[in-house]
């Protein structure tokens, strides 16, 4: 380069131009609306300021390769990596890193056909979507599967790895998985993760976050915990948490969603007129009438303990369901 | 002579990037962009065979330009057009279609006079690029 296009005392108003790209917006509502996971919040940050400098670098005319900006979210279920990835398919947006900035959320069977012939079209197609935004692609180390060496997820990984290097302006790709069994995916595939620049951890959440998140769900469905409800509550993500299959904020979901039945059981069976107040609370009987308050003897599963009512909501009830 | 077929014919060929953004305006209105080629000018061909599947869901013009670079890439010295479909009730029906590809050479058409009962005479256009030749092959150098 002979000659730079700024003079070397040109300055730059970093803050100013933060303000103007519109992320500051949605880091502060990420900032406010995600509990927790402050070392993803931080990695969002640091990302998100090198995008911003490079493209002041880019203005002033400081050569730099285009960054590249396929991610990879690791965590264990029900830690926000969705929602991340909608957020960040904005910050993106914002700064002028893909031009549309929906995110096309897919998995291995939107990608991988069934038959020969039938992959390519298929994974072409997702991408052809997924262009002029982010690709998410969720428990994406499905898509290889070691045991079999005539599956068709090796197509899909090559198509997917052609894109991602061929038409990065186009599209970002962020895969997402349990950490274990990432590392392993990308041990087998090195193309895939000598492409992916950002590696972004997500850690469990603590039961007080757990807790808080409960409580801002509810408060979005116009429902609340009396006090003791809250303490049962905090009893419950205690219990629940030593029990397989325990999915963080999704499990805080579903077990809201199971003690809303029960109180809307409650109250239909109370044959008392109810009141506005009485619709929004959740007592601690709603609570405590979960399954994991009553250990049930192991040779006793799918069966009611006898001391306790059995819980006609809980999915955990069934052994062979395993998405709770 | 140039085949004047759909929208922006009498224009000057489109550019790729006029081409992208005229994709855009399509899927701004929530148009479902499809491509298709032929290898028969004749005007009244109005069925051309499809490139893939019409392409719902598409947020960015980028996939259909990919998909119009490869079409362009298998078909040399097809024509190729774009067509924008628009699903909503009261349209469902092709809103835009233009064409984003011709061969280079266009030899236009010759004039056939059939003798009818009587000295009539009917007249149909042949295209010179078709001659008898089959499908693929008409623009054969």
């Amino acid at each position: 380069m002979t000659q730079p296009l700024a003079a070397p005392t040109d300055t730059i108003d970093l803050a100013a131009e933060y303000c103007e790209a519109g992320v500051a917006d949605v880091l502060d509502r990420l900032d406010a609306e995600l509990v927790g996971l402050a070392p993803v919040k931080r990695r969002v940050r640091e990302i998100a300021a090198l995008l911003l400098v490079d493209r002041v670098r880019e203005r002033l005319g400081l050569a730099s390769t285009p960054p590249s900006l396929h991610m990879c979210f690791t965590g264990n279920p029900g830690t926000g990596k969705t929602t991340l990835a909608l957020r960040m398919a904005e910050i993106l947006q914002r700064l002028g890193y893909v031009r549309k900035g929906h995110v096309v959320a897919v998995t291995r069977d939107d990608l991988v056909g069934q038959f020969i012939g039938h992959t390519a079209p298929k994974t072409k197609d997702v991408l052809k979507r997924a262009m002029g935004g982010v690709l998410f692609i969720d428990e994406a180390y499905y898509l290889f599967r070691p045991e079999n060496e005539k599956d068709y997820g090796q197509e899909a990984i090559e198509i997917l790895l052609q894109v991602m290097e061929n038409q990065r302006d186009d599209l970002v790709v962020i895969l997402a998985g349990y950490a274990d069994r990432m590392d392993r995916f990308f041990e087998s595939n090195p193309g895939m993760k000598s492409r992916i620049a950002h590696h972004v951890e997500f850690p469990d959440y603590s039961n007080a976050e757990l807790a808080q998140i409960a409580e801002r769900m509810l408060a979005d469905w116009n429902y609340r915990f009396d006090a003791a409800g809250r303490a049962a509550f905090d009893d419950y993500l205690h219990h629940r948490r030593a029990k397989p299959h325990f999915a963080n904020a999704r499990s805080v979901r579903n077990a809201l969603d199971r003690m809303r039945l029960r109180q809307a059981l409650r109250l239909f069976d109370g044959a008392t007129p109810v009141a506005a107040d009485d619709l929004q609370i959740l007592t601690a009987a709603d609570v405590r009438a979960s399954r994991h308050f009553h250990p049930t003897p192991p040779t006793l599963v799918g069966q009611a303990p006898p001391d306790a009512e059995i819980d006609a909501y809980d999915p955990d009830r069934i052994p062979e369901r395993s998405d709770y | 002579m140039r085949i004047t077929q759909g929208a922006f014919s009498f224009l000057p060929d489109l550019t790729d990037t006029q081409i992208a953004a005229q994709i855009e305006y399509c899927l701004r209105n929530d148009w479902a962009v499809a491509i298709e080629f032929t290898d028969d000018p004749h005007p009244r061909n109005t069925y051309w065979s499809m490139w893939g599947h019409p392409m719902f869901d598409l947020a960015d013009a980028a996939g259909a330009m990919q998909a119009l670079r490869e079409c362009r890439e298998a078909r040399p010295g097809h024509y190729i057009r774009i067509n924008a479909f628009d699903p909503s009730a009261g349209w469902e029906t092709v809103r835009l279609s233009f064409i984003v590809g011709r061969p280079a050479v266009e030899p236009g058409f010759r004039l056939v006079r059939r003798e009818g009962p009587g000295r009539t005479l009917h007249y149909t256009l042949e295209s010179y690029a078709v001659g008898h030749r089959p499908e693929g092959e008409r623009y054969a150098t």
